[in-house]
């Protein structure tokens, strides 16, 4: 592997691991406050970039199209919690994920009957799927985007985590959401917050995702929301950064792997799978937990 | 005494069942009994570590399909491989694999016991729902294997003109082992164990219980059962392909297993019933529909939409499924010592 070529995969992996990234923020936020694998939230990831298709179909222009897939994506993210998951606080956590088994489920289908299961040209415009050549590098306007765009979606979240009353609501449910409740905080609408920002990043995720692969389809959110997982696993679930750190790593690797074995190709899907077992065996609380009991963001 | 003579009653009683309908019944009626019989094993063993272990999984498809593979690898005479496998030759431990029909399901129990071992060690390690998300990528992995080492399974044409030594006889008894096996679980030391670890880990580890063995034992056995289903669902289809295994094959499971009662045996055996059936007879949601002169159009797809509704709704609102976590027999006795104590005063 040529200097060019492992730079031009650097540049891939970046766009792959800030998609990853986008997506994990919302698996470890959730998993954060209410201890909970959304199974769904690949779908919604799945749902945003399907709007945006259909918005676009619909004769609106693409960025207003992106709008109805973010603001959809958050809408289908926050009732999922208030119809399925609210009634459940209470439950034992099996009876959780069964549901949310039972919403990404219901999702994938709902969407397969009324689209149907046929890939679907995504229609991303011009200005974001043009080549710019600089020497040797091919390098595709998103290839720049989608990285700025992630960076600059990490800062606002970690303002909002860090630095508004909102934010440090977030960080005390993940320690003890009685507690919060008797600060006469409104958990539920804080707990709607933490839907409707990890379905809005899961949104812009997956129109990242059809933008780079340009095709959409109801089922596109398994494998993508599994090492999205895998990612936030990783980085250390409950944690931010660590999510946005593991879908780089995993982002990375992905891609550099299949540069450098042609051979392994056809197993791309798996690396996280086995990233996943590795981090469980060695190292559960991930790159930056510390201990999966307590919540930290 | 008098429960165990009722027992081995109840026992010959479902034998003789089995071996009338065997030789009684035509061959449309017995595939949906066969159908019914391997996914009353397969929800039974799915059973045992979701609703009396309480430990969220969602293997059975992964486990399934290895079953299923080494069944299949091993019950196939050597010239029909060497003509089936059209993309590469097969591996030469391809080849060199055989056994009859009874060794094959076990050492497809077997294999899929030992893959749950492997799977135990980085999973029950961590506390938590890890089980749930480590299983569903499992499943896909294995898939992504099937189709990628065509020495081995032939990709994605999968395998074919598996013996089908399948039967009734063979099915039905296979179900009534996997069934009487669970109770004996269940009653028996490891079964308080298991329950103990879905009630209140904390506690049990407090009482001397080894939670992760309690785990790994209760994985392991969900996946031995599972693995002889999938060498039973192989023959019994005489083809298999890696598109049968998908996750829908888990969700059917789960869904009967949710309907019958997390941690009840006999409650399972009914919603297999119930949802086999129920699945067929939804079949309408797939097809064409007129309401009110106006035409639906061809769905398929749409029972699933409606089987993934009635989960949720059975989550929310009977979440203790038709019998909760106690078998028919409790039922039915609590209800006959009632009336007994009302008629006979102080009897």
């Amino acid at each position: 592997m040529d200097f060019t070529t492992f730079l031009q995969q650097m540049i891939n992996g970046f766009s792959l691991g800030s998609m990853y990234a986008l997506i994990a923020i919302g698996y470890t936020m959730v998993y954060g406050v209410l201890r909970l694998i959304n199974f769904a939230h690949g779908d919604i990831m799945m749902v945003g970039a399907f709007l945006v298709y259909l918005a676009h179909a619909a004769g609106l222009s693409f960025p207003a199209a992106v709008l109805v897939g973010v603001l959809g994506a958050i809408l289908v993210g926050v009732l999922t919690d208030k119809v399925a998951y609210k009634p459940l606080r209470e439950a034992p956590k099996i009876s959780l994920l069964i549901t949310a088994i039972g919403i990404s489920f219901f999702l994938e289908n709902l969407f397969n009957v009324l689209f149907g299961g046929v890939p679907r040209a995504f229609p991303a415009p011009d200005y974001l799927t043009q080549v710019i050549h600089i020497g040797k590098l091919y390098l595709p306007t998103t290839a720049l985007v989608i990285p700025v765009v992630t960076l600059l979606i990490l800062a606002g979240v970690l303002w909002v985590l860090y630095r508004t009353k909102y934010g440090m609501a977030i960080r005390a449910l993940a320690f003890d959401i009685p507690t919060v409740k008797l600060m006469g905080i409104n958990a539920d609408g804080i707990i709607s917050l933490v839907f409707a920002l990890g379905s809005a990043l899961a949104a812009v995720g997956g129109i990242f995702y059809a933008i780079s692969y340009p095709s959409i389809d109801p089922l596109m959110g398994i494998i993508v929301g599994l090492k999205a997982f895998a990612a936030a696993v990783l980085g250390g679930i409950g944690s931010v950064t660590g999510a946005v750190l593991g879908g780089f790593i995993l982002g990375f690797t992905e891609i550099l792997v299949v540069a450098a074995f042609p051979d392994l190709g056809g197993y791309k899907d798996a690396f996280a799978f086995f990233f996943l077992i590795l981090v469980l065996l060695f190292r559960p609380t991930g790159i930056m937990g510390e201990d999966l009991e307590r919540g930290r963001f | 005494m008098q429960k165990l003579i009722t027992n081995i009653l109840l026992l010959i009683l479902s034998v003789y069942l089995i071996y009338w309908a065997h030789s009684h019944l035509d061959n449309y009626t017995l595939s949906i009994l066969n159908n019914i019989g391997i996914f009353a094993i397969l929800a039974l063993s799915y059973n045992l570590i979701n609703g009396v272990t309480g430990q969220f999984s969602l293997e059975p498809n992964g486990f399934v399909a290895i079953g299923a593979y080494t069944a299949a690898l091993f019950l196939i005479p050597s010239e029909t491989k060497m003509d089936m496998f059209a993309l590469v030759d097969p591996a030469p431990v391809v080849m060199q694999m055989h056994a009859g029909f009874l060794p094959a399901l076990l050492i497809a129990g077997v294999t899929a016991s030992v893959i749950a071992l492997l799977l135990s060690f980085p999973v029950f390690r961590v506390r938590g729902d890890y089980l749930a998300i480590v299983t569903l990528g499992f499943g896909f992995i294995i898939r992504i294997f099937a189709m990628n080492k065509p020495a081995y399974t032939n990709g994605a044409m999968g395998l074919n003109d598996i013996p089908g030594n399948a039967n009734f006889l063979w099915i039905g008894l296979i179900a009534v082992i996997t069934f009487v096996t669970m109770l004996h679980i269940i009653s028996s030391r490891f079964g308080r164990a298991m329950k103990a670890v879905r009630d209140d880990e904390d506690a049990a580890i407090a009482m001397g219980v080894n939670t992760f063995w309690i785990k790994t034992v209760a994985f392991m056995t969900s996946a031995f059962f599972e693995g002889v289903g999938g060498g039973l669902l192989a023959s019994f289809l005489t083809t298999i392909s890696p598109d049968q295994f998908t996750f829908l094959l888990t969700f059917q499971l789960l869904i009967i297993i949710v309907l019958g009662g997390l941690g009840s045996m006999s409650g399972t055996l009914l919603a297999t019933i119930l949802v086999m059936g129920g699945m067929e007879w939804l079949r309408f949601l797939d097809d064409d529909m007129e309401i009110f002169g106006y035409h639906t159009g061809a769905h398929p797809g749409m029972r699933m939409v409606v089987f993934a509704i009635l989960l949720v709704i059975m989550m929310l609102f009977a979440r203790k499924g038709l019998f909760g976590d106690k078998e028919i027999s409790d039922t039915v006795r609590k209800r006959i010592g009632r009336r007994q104590q009302t008629a006979g005063g102080d009897a």
